[in-house]
């Protein structure tokens, strides 16, 4: 009896077996680990939008697996390690707290292909990525500053981190290009994420003279303001139109997609190599969303002409000279910031009101 | 400087405390009969989802009031029936309410993430809304603000001036010697707990109804913490509860205001600020001892067994 048991046991180890390694052959596993829930409406929903666009684009060719909700820290190490031992062959960990967790977990699979977003530590099997939203902030920039009347931008900030320091500067930046006498004004929430917050935020800009709502947080509620009170927003992460269909200008949408995709293509043709990507407009990786209808065309074609100076070459966002608040020049003139510069940023340009909170 | 802005934040600040109002009155009275139910968070999210679901779907917001009210009675009913019934511990057993309470919603709203409702309608009388300053302070509101204002007048007669009240504070203070002279211990404290449970409820419901119509996951954003909170800064009392939470609300909403006008203070030491505040109450009432000790319900946190 016991005998029998323990064959048994034994040839339906093999055939698991079996099983396990005739799908790997057939299919290569990739697994995603998202911060928030992919019904956010945000940064998660983008990420999962990635993961949808690679079933499409590979079929069956390829299997994907997700886990939402996952809390930055020890809880991360354990999902990603679950996923890295269960047969995944690439695995997507989607927020920057996951930096720590992908290397430890990397260093265990070697032979499991890594891709950590936002983050700077790499490895043999880890490589990173990233997107220029400050591309599609700099473009907005430049409708905003047509767009206002009170030449009074409301900007609702998340953390005073370099990734949203370079968004107010671009936004700026841009607004300035076209209307020198904007100013931004800055209400930092200490949060990515509380609508109730983001919302009295919006209020609170708007009581005090912006007439167009930004943000870098993580819920609608911000745009749902603007367009209770009757003036413009800019959505973030994906589009927002319809919490305030006359409200919503554009926003700015992470578009992961043709990334995934690429990289998946590349694990199956045996070429992935660990690389540090920080796409912009030009492969697609940021976009805008559909112009609101009511913004005058001479606004969309400037807006236009940006998208693809950037694209070109032609336009940098932070092209010299500029000035930081106190009247320091910071890029010189005819000169563009370089990658470090932009990547560390940590002062607001001129034009700016506030300070950053230390 | 002008002070126009002065009225729009003091109704945002309106916006901002309502719900919370809402929850620390309903935890008062739960608390007062001896539960200590830490499932606030939970209770109201359903009530936010609840709410949000049958707005969208009926167009009505008193059914959505309603339907907010009944969600976070029937999700206290099921920590009712644990602690008082099946003698659970309250502590974990109102932890695990809000983590369910959390997920349950979720679920529930997954197809109603992006929906928008136009929001409650708010009060407008002709030649009253629009007098200046007063006008909008007073007569602008939804009517959840008016409601929770009378429900915390109602709460406090009921628990000071009547015998039912005074059952709920004789089972909160010695459910022994309530059971002894014939009173229903479990009776009164389940109809505490699906009170508080339906005002969690209508909070929640203020949240995805008025102060930010929509829904999305977790928007409740840690607000039943706060009124658990509130319910200790009160020491137990509905009207210092109800300025509590306009105390903390004001606090959150100044220190945005100070913000965009360039008060040069770090924003992390002002979103400090409502908390720093709350433990400094904390700190002020409970120097006197014996005080703070006639205040907090003596049998708060434990169970009730008849035989016992």
């Amino acid at each position: 009896m016991t005998s029998k048991l323990r064959f048994a046991g034994i040839a339906l180890a093999g055939l698991l077996a079996a099983g396990a390694s005739g799908a790997a052959q057939a299919q290569l596993k990739i697994g995603f680990v998202y911060v928030g829930p992919i019904g956010d409406h945000g940064w998660s929903y983008e990420h999962n939008q990635g993961r949808l666009a690679i079933e499409k684009a590979l079929g069956t060719k390829v299997s994907t697996t997700y886990v939402e909700k996952v809390p930055e820290g020890a809880d991360a190490q354990r999902v990603i390690s679950k996923l890295a031992s269960s047969g995944h062959g690439l695995i997507f960990t989607t927020s920057f707290g996951y930096m720590n967790p992908t290397l430890r977990v990397a260093k265990q699979f070697p032979k499991v292909k890594f891709e950590h977003a936002t983050g700077f530590k790499r490895a043999d099997n880890v490589a990173t990525y990233s997107a220029r939203f400050y591309e599609g902030r700099y473009v907005v920039g430049k409708i905003v500053g047509k767009m206002t009347k009170s030449n009074t931008l409301g900007y609702v900030a998340s953390f005073p981190i370099p990734e949203v320091i370079r968004g107010i500067n671009a936004t700026i930046l841009g607004a300035r290009s076209v209307n020198p006498d904007i100013k931004i004004k800055v209400v930092w929430v200490s949060t990515w994420f509380d609508p109730g917050k983001e919302a009295d935020a919006a209020k609170t800009l708007i009581d005090q003279g912006a007439d167009i709502i930004m943000q870098h947080t993580d819920s609608p509620a911000p745009v749902q303001v603007a367009e209770q009170r009757g003036i413009w927003a800019v959505g973030q992460a994906s589009d927002m139109t319809q919490f305030g269909p006359k409200a919503h200008l554009t926003a700015i949408i992470d578009n992961w997609g043709p990334y995934y995709v690429a990289r998946a293509q590349a694990v199956l043709d045996g070429t992935w190599k660990s690389t540090d990507t920080w796409d912009g407009f030009k492969p697609g990786m940021v976009q805008l969303a559909p112009y609101n209808p009511a913004i005058p065309a001479d606004v969309v074609a400037l807006a236009e002409e940006t998208r693809k100076g950037i694209i070109d070459g032609s336009v940098h966002p932070f092209a010299g000279e500029i000035k930081d608040q106190s009247g320091k020049v910071i890029v010189k003139a005819g000169e563009v910031a370089s990658d470090k510069f932009l990547s560390g940023m940590n002062v607001y340009v001129e034009g700016v009101d506030g300070t950053i909170p230390k | 400087m002008s002070i126009d802005w002065i009225v729009p934040a003091l109704l945002t600040i309106v916006t901002a405390a309502t719900p919370l109002v809402f929850a620390a009155v309903g935890e008062v009275v739960v608390e007062k009969a001896g539960v200590l139910n830490l499932g606030v968070e939970g209770m109201m999210i359903i009530g936010a989802i609840a709410a949000f679901a049958t707005a969208v779907s009926t167009g009505s917001g008193v059914l959505a009031v309603l339907a907010g009210a009944v969600a976070g009675l029937l999700v206290a009913l099921i920590f009712g029936l644990l602690t008082i019934y099946l003698q659970s511990n309250q502590v974990a057993t109102g932890l695990a309410l809000t983590i369910f309470g959390l997920g349950l919603s979720a679920l529930i709203g997954h197809s109603y993430v992006g929906k928008t409702f136009p929001g409650l309608a708010k009060l407008d009388i002709a030649g009253l809304t629009t007098i200046p300053v007063i006008g909008p302070l007073l007569f602008g509101h939804d009517g959840l603000v008016y409601l929770s204002v009378v429900s915390v007048g109602l709460v406090a007669w009921f628990l000071n001036r009547t015998r039912g009240g005074l059952l709920v504070r004789a089972v909160g203070e010695n459910h022994d010697a309530a059971h002894s002279i014939g009173y229903s211990v479990t009776l009164i404290r389940m109809a505490a707990i699906l009170f508080g449970g339906a005002m969690a409820g209508i909070g929640g419901a203020y949240l995805s109804l008025a102060y930010t119509p929509l829904w999305v996951e977790n928007m409740t954003a840690g607000r039943g913490w706060i009124a658990l909170a509130l319910v200790v800064f009160a020491s137990w009392k509905p009207w210092r509860a109800f300025f509590g939470a306009y105390l903390f609300g004001g606090i959150t909403i100044i220190q945005l205001y100070a913000q965009g006008m360039g008060v040069e203070v770090s924003a992390q030491f002002l979103s400090m600020l409502p908390y720093l505040a709350t433990i400094v109450v904390l700190v002020i009432i409970s120097r006197d001892k014996v005080k703070a000790r006639l205040n907090a319900p003596a049998c708060l946190g434990r169970n009730f067994h008849a035989s016992g």
